[in-house]
């Protein structure tokens, strides 16, 4: 369990990026910070492996105040995974991998093996472990920044912004990569975004940060999309527009979905009993995949909407309202 | 140019303690040893500095300062002011020639290590790497080209500088010069010219070679290929 207790970070220039921010992490569940720039999630983030120290407050990994572990110590009993990958231009995708291990000095022969094994822990074919980073796409470069965070098998996995750099295709693929990971490692996952749909798709628990690190909402993604705690959290995740405000509409003796632009999302399913929404399965990826593409501006939050419909945490699902 | 080209052939030049076989051992003895210490001096300032990103106003005001100075006069200067200046020449003869090559190898160090991805120092802290593994495992083997680039310039400049040493009584290429100028012997000093810039060609070269064997294979690889980052994954997956 990571535990903040009372952390506040004033940085040099006198912005103050976190102000006394208490939170309890479970254990071995995935916890998505979500928030603009400015929200100090990030900066929360880092101060679990120190790369960040807070001005004032404490962090406790289970029960063990960071403050007192050596930080290098620490950082290499937690994996770190970050935006553009931060793999060493100079090694291998393998040396890359068996970085810490090594330094750790594991034997070396060991330290390769484990790291061959990560590679397909992470879905990276064998024949990349002797290229450079540079000659893998961005998609493949971030399986290997994730492999590497789980080099040393860390119970703690912090990832700042992992899919943020990738086109969304790929990013979809390493969402769901993570999810089927996370059911066969169940490790306890901080994960950093500004994007409010992957924060819905990943988190067991998410929590909506507002400027200087103001917890505007904590909760499932269940709960927040079914009681936002403001006006600021319904506004942040478009509860009540765009492509999560979804209605029903008759036609042709069908129930159709349509989302607040007026689009067709789908159509609702005879046998609703599987789920808050079944979509009718035939046309549905292939419209959905038009639309993720079609409406494509990468920072825009809400492209992917759909994606939450079909996530193992389905209870993010929007429940399907009747017309207002 | 003829003449001294003649001088060149000359077997009677190629031997004995004054022939041109020893000059360019003296020479190259001169210029290896001023390299060394600079090397030392300089590279140790100049990762310090890439590394912490602190100082770099002050050392390199300071030894680009120290550089304005006339290497002659500071020779003579140092010769004639100092009890061991004229006793023991190879002393400020090897100062005045440090001067000059540290800035270049300082600059090469430092553009070095400053050039090396913020977000991969940052992600190898992340790791757990301290700051001493950060530095000769990440930053000194990705400023390597630039820093034996450094090098080279700073070997230029002191293959042609070293000339001096002889103006002050010690050996190297600059004996030809110096010994033939009051005697006017034209082709001697034509020819100690030819040598220096062989020489220096030479080690050009050398250092050319050496500065593409350290270039890191990944960042071979990036110049070579450089691939699109976009969707070559679902083609290459």
């Amino acid at each position: 369990m990571i535990e903040f207790d009372g952390i506040s970070k004033r940085f040099p220039d006198g912005t103050l990026a976190v102000d006394n921010f208490s939170l309890r992490l479970p254990s071995r569940e995935i916890t998505v910070f979500v928030g603009s720039s400015g929200s100090g999630k990030t900066t929360l983030l880092r101060m679990i492996n120190r790369m960040v120290e807070p001005t004032s407050g404490r962090i406790l990994i289970d029960d063990e105040d960071v403050a007192q572990l050596n930080p290098v110590t620490l950082r290499r009993r937690i994996g770190y995974v970050m935006q553009n990958s931060g793999l060493l231009p100079h090694r291998t995708v393998l040396q890359n991998i068996a970085t810490v291990p090594l330094l750790n000095r594991v034997p070396r022969a060991e330290a390769v093996a484990r790291a061959r094994e990560l590679m397909d822990t992470v879905g990276l074919d064998a024949a990349f472990a002797n290229r450079y980073p540079a000659e893998l796409s961005g998609g493949q470069q971030q399986r290997v920044g994730v492999a590497r965070g789980l080099a040393v098998n860390p119970n703690i996995l912090l990832m700042d912004e992992p899919f943020g750099a990738v086109d969304p295709i790929v990013r979809r693929e390493l969402q769901e990569e993570l999810l089927r990971l996370q059911q066969e490692l169940a490790k306890t996952i901080v994960f950093v975004t500004h994007d409010i749909d992957e924060a819905f798709l990943l988190g067991d628990h998410v929590t909506i940060l507002a400027r200087g690190g103001q917890i505007a909402q904590h909760g499932t993604p269940d709960e927040i999309l079914s009681n936002p705690a403001s006006e600021f959290v319904a506004d942040f995740i478009g509860a009540d527009r765009g492509r999560r405000a979804l209605t029903l509409r008759e036609s042709n003796g069908r129930t159709l979905v349509v989302d607040g632009t007026g689009r067709i999302a789908g159509v609702l399913g005879a046998e609703t009993a599987t789920g808050p929404v079944s979509v009718g399965a035939g046309g549905r990826d292939e419209h959905l995949g038009e639309i993720t593409l079609g409406t494509e501006a990468a920072e825009a939050p809400h492209e992917v909407a759909p994606a939450v419909n079909d996530a193992p945490t389905a209870s993010g699902v929007p429940e399907v309202d009747t017309p207002r | 140019m003829l003449d001294g080209l003649n001088w060149l052939l000359d077997p009677a030049h190629w031997s004995g303690s004054r022939g041109i076989p020893t000059r360019l051992l003296e020479h190259l003895a001169i210029t290896g040893l001023t390299l060394l210490i600079a090397g030392v001096i300089a590279l140790a300032a100049g990762l310090a500095i890439g590394h912490t990103r602190r100082g770099r106003g002050l050392v390199v005001g300071l030894s680009g300062a120290l550089r304005a100075m006339p290497t002659l006069g500071l020779l003579v200067f140092i010769a004639v002011q100092f009890g061991f200046g004229v006793r023991l020449a190879i002393i400020p003869t090897l100062i005045v020639l440090v001067v000059l090559a540290i800035p270049p190898i300082l600059a090469g160090a430092y553009a070095g290590v400053e050039s090396v991805d913020p977000a991969t120092v940052d992600a190898s802290r992340a790791l757990g790497l301290t700051e001493w593994q950060i530095l000769w495992r990440v930053e000194f083997p990705l400023a390597l080209p630039l820093i034996v680039g450094g090098l080279r310039s700073a070997m230029l400049q002191v293959v042609a500088t070293a000339t001096v040493a002889a103006y002050i009584s010690l050996g190297g290429l600059g004996r030809f010069l110096f010994d033939a100028l009051p005697l006017r012997d034209y082709p001697q000093m034509l020819a100690g010219a030819i040598l220096v810039a062989a020489l220096a060609l030479i080690l050009d070269l050398l250092f050319l070679l050496v500065g593409k064997a350290v270039l890191p294979a990944g960042v071979r690889a990036t110049r070579g290929t450089r691939r699109s980052k976009t969707p070559t994954e679902r083609t290459a997956a």
